[in-house]
């Protein structure tokens, strides 16, 4: 178990009586990326969605086992889900600005973590709009709408939210799929940035995209992990014959 | 693409040859498209119709029995059948913004929350059991919730305030129990049609439920919020019936919420069948429906204005 990383234990998602992930055990290094790959339905978002506890707003969905962190089983009743989800932020496929203006998008989480000084909410926008490589494009146009971004724009501005409340992990769940190649490449940039500070799991339907960006891969295929390894390992020379089957377009 | 289609179109309706590729379905597009505007031209008709008539007898005060437009809309006294005849209507048109407005106030808070608990606290409860009854809310006559209000609001009424009970106060407690369904409805389906992503995001940086709803929820929905509330608003202020019943019907500015008052809406109803056509007093009469329906266009284009903010 890492002393400073995530890692969850024999994980086990239920929705109603239907099991979708089936006992999955993975450790997340600080600063590495993991991409978590697979065919559709193979439970890789509902295992991402599992780790900052976002399915407790689902009804009918059950989580059993355990997710260390900090020396802290989080998958337990007694944690504030709200304490949790500020070390682990997430970023979706579709962009999800919030209706405000771009300013207000990023001050909006430290606001409710006690950051009430306006110089210091400040220094917030420009440090996270700068470390999402969104600050040159914006600087000037920081009290309007955040709607009126491009969607690639939207989605750093997204990733830039979600680290101005200091996480130790992002949780990406295919954040490029609906973006077009400039931004994609972009958004895979600040990924590899983001890295120095933070552990991020990327969930992917893009093989390249996975091979570019991770350092481990774990691929998962009907709610279980059949193979997790260094991300070179898995596309060079899998071990299991499904990943091989998926990665070369087999199936999937 | 377009050449060869109107090219069988002629041969199909000349009849001199038939194709493979003629156009079996130009009749039924026909028939469809002189049916739906059929409809819509009837429609257009009777509201055509009605702003006529309801202008021109209206209009008919000011222009033909020469009562003055300000004396009308200013004037305290209503006294169609004094020996010098008084058409006063500011009473009403107090009665009837203040009754509305009064119910908007009570309903909205009451609406906005019961929609909040149906679709964020409790959904599945919520949608199953509690829109429903709310629904159900709506489909009640005015005669019903005029008799309830005159059966027990305006006794409890009497009970804790000075005064008969009837009023302003009555009138819009009962419009505002009236108008509940229709704000809470609409802003039940506003609140339902917000993307989970947005709250999820929300929920992702550490806001709790609260935060969220207060923060993102609320404030992402507020255009169509208020779009229930004004049309809420706009039901109570044409509101007859049920206003009438526990209002008091005196054509006064009453000085307290507990006093007597009076809506146009009432007005022209207990006045109307005592009247000519075409006298002044019916004219006049005619002038506060005018007033009504200028209103009506009102609450239209705000609630047009707020569904154009909406999409922004």
């Amino acid at each position: 178990m890492h002393q400073e990383g995530l890692s969850a234990k024999n994980l086990r998602v239920f929705y109603g009586e239907k099991e979708a992930i089936k006992g999955v055990s993975l450790d997340f290094a600080p600063r590495e990326v993991t991409a978590l790959i697979g065919p559709s339905g193979c439970g890789k978002s509902t295992f991402l969605r599992s780790l900052n506890r976002m399915n407790d707003t689902i009804d009918g969905v059950r989580t059993t086992g355990e997710i260390w962190m900090d020396g802290e089983n989080i998958n337990d009743p007694g944690v504030d889900v709200v304490l949790l989800r500020q070390k682990i932020g997430m970023v979706w496929q579709r962009p999800n600005p919030f209706h405000k203006s771009i300013y207000e998008n990023i001050a909006f989480g430290p606001r409710y973590h006690g950051v009430r000084n306006k110089k210091e909410l400040d220094a917030i926008v420009e440090d996270c709009l700068r470390k999402a490589a969104l600050w040159d494009e914006t600087k000037d146009r920081l009290h309007q709408s955040a709607l009126a971004l491009s969607g690639g724009q939207q989605q750093r501005l997204c990733i830039a939210r979600s680290i101005a409340v200091k996480p130790k992990v992002i949780l990406m769940d295919e954040p490029a799929s609906a973006l077009d190649p400039v931004s994609t490449a972009k958004v895979e940039e600040l990924i590899s940035e983001l890295k120095q500070e933070y552990s991020i799991v990327i969930v992917t339907h893009n093989m390249h995209q996975a091979a570019r960006v991770s350092d481990k891969t774990a691929f998962f295929y009907m709610g279980k992990v059949v193979e997790y390894d260094v991300t070179d390992k898995i596309f060079t020379n899998p071990s299991e014959k499904a990943t091989d089957d998926y990665i070369s377009g087999r199936f999937g | 693409m377009e050449q060869p289609a109107v090219m069988n179109k002629k041969r199909v309706q000349t009849g001199s040859t038939t194709r493979a590729f003629a156009k079996p379905h130009v009749i039924e597009e026909w028939v469809g498209k002189v049916y739906t505007a059929l409809c819509i031209l009837v429609l257009v008709i009777t509201i055509g119709a009605i702003v006529y008539f309801v202008s021109s007898r209206g209009l008919a005060t000011f222009f033909v029995d020469g009562v003055s437009l300000g004396g009308l809309l200013g004037g305290l006294k209503w006294e169609p059948e004094g020996d010098i005849p008084l058409y006063g209507a500011l009473p009403f048109i107090f009665g009837s913004f203040s009754t509305s407005v009064l119910a908007a106030l009570m309903a909205a808070p009451l609406g906005m929350c019961a929609a909040v608990f149906m679709t964020q606290i409790m959904p599945g409860f919520g949608k199953k059991v509690l829109q429903p009854v709310i629904e159900l809310l709506a489909g009640i006559p005015s005669v019903v919730f005029g008799f309830v209000g005159l059966s027990v609001v305006v006794p409890v009424l009497r009970a804790i305030f000075p005064g008969q009970g009837i009023g302003i106060a009555a009138g819009s407690i009962v419009l505002s129990l009236m108008i509940l369904p229709t704000i809470t409805t609409i802003a039940t389906d506003a609140l339902a049609a917000l993307p989970r992503g947005l709250k999820e995001g929300s929920f992702a940086l550490g806001a709790t439920r609260w935060q969220t709803i207060y923060r993102i929820v609320l404030p992402t929905t507020l255009p169509s919020l208020l779009t229930g509330v004004v049309l809420g608003m706009s039901r109570a202020f044409g509101e007859a019936l049920a206003v009438q019943m526990v209002i008091g019907n005196s054509p006064h500015i009453p000085h307290s919420l507990f006093e007597s008052a009076s809506t146009l809406t009432s007005a022209i109803t207990l006045d109307m069948g005592n009247t000519v056509m075409g006298s002044t007093h019916n004219n006049a009469l005619w002038s506060l429906a005018l007033i009504l329906l200028s209103m009506t266009f009102v609450f239209v284009f705000v609630v047009r204005f707020l569904e154009r903010r909406n999409k922004r």
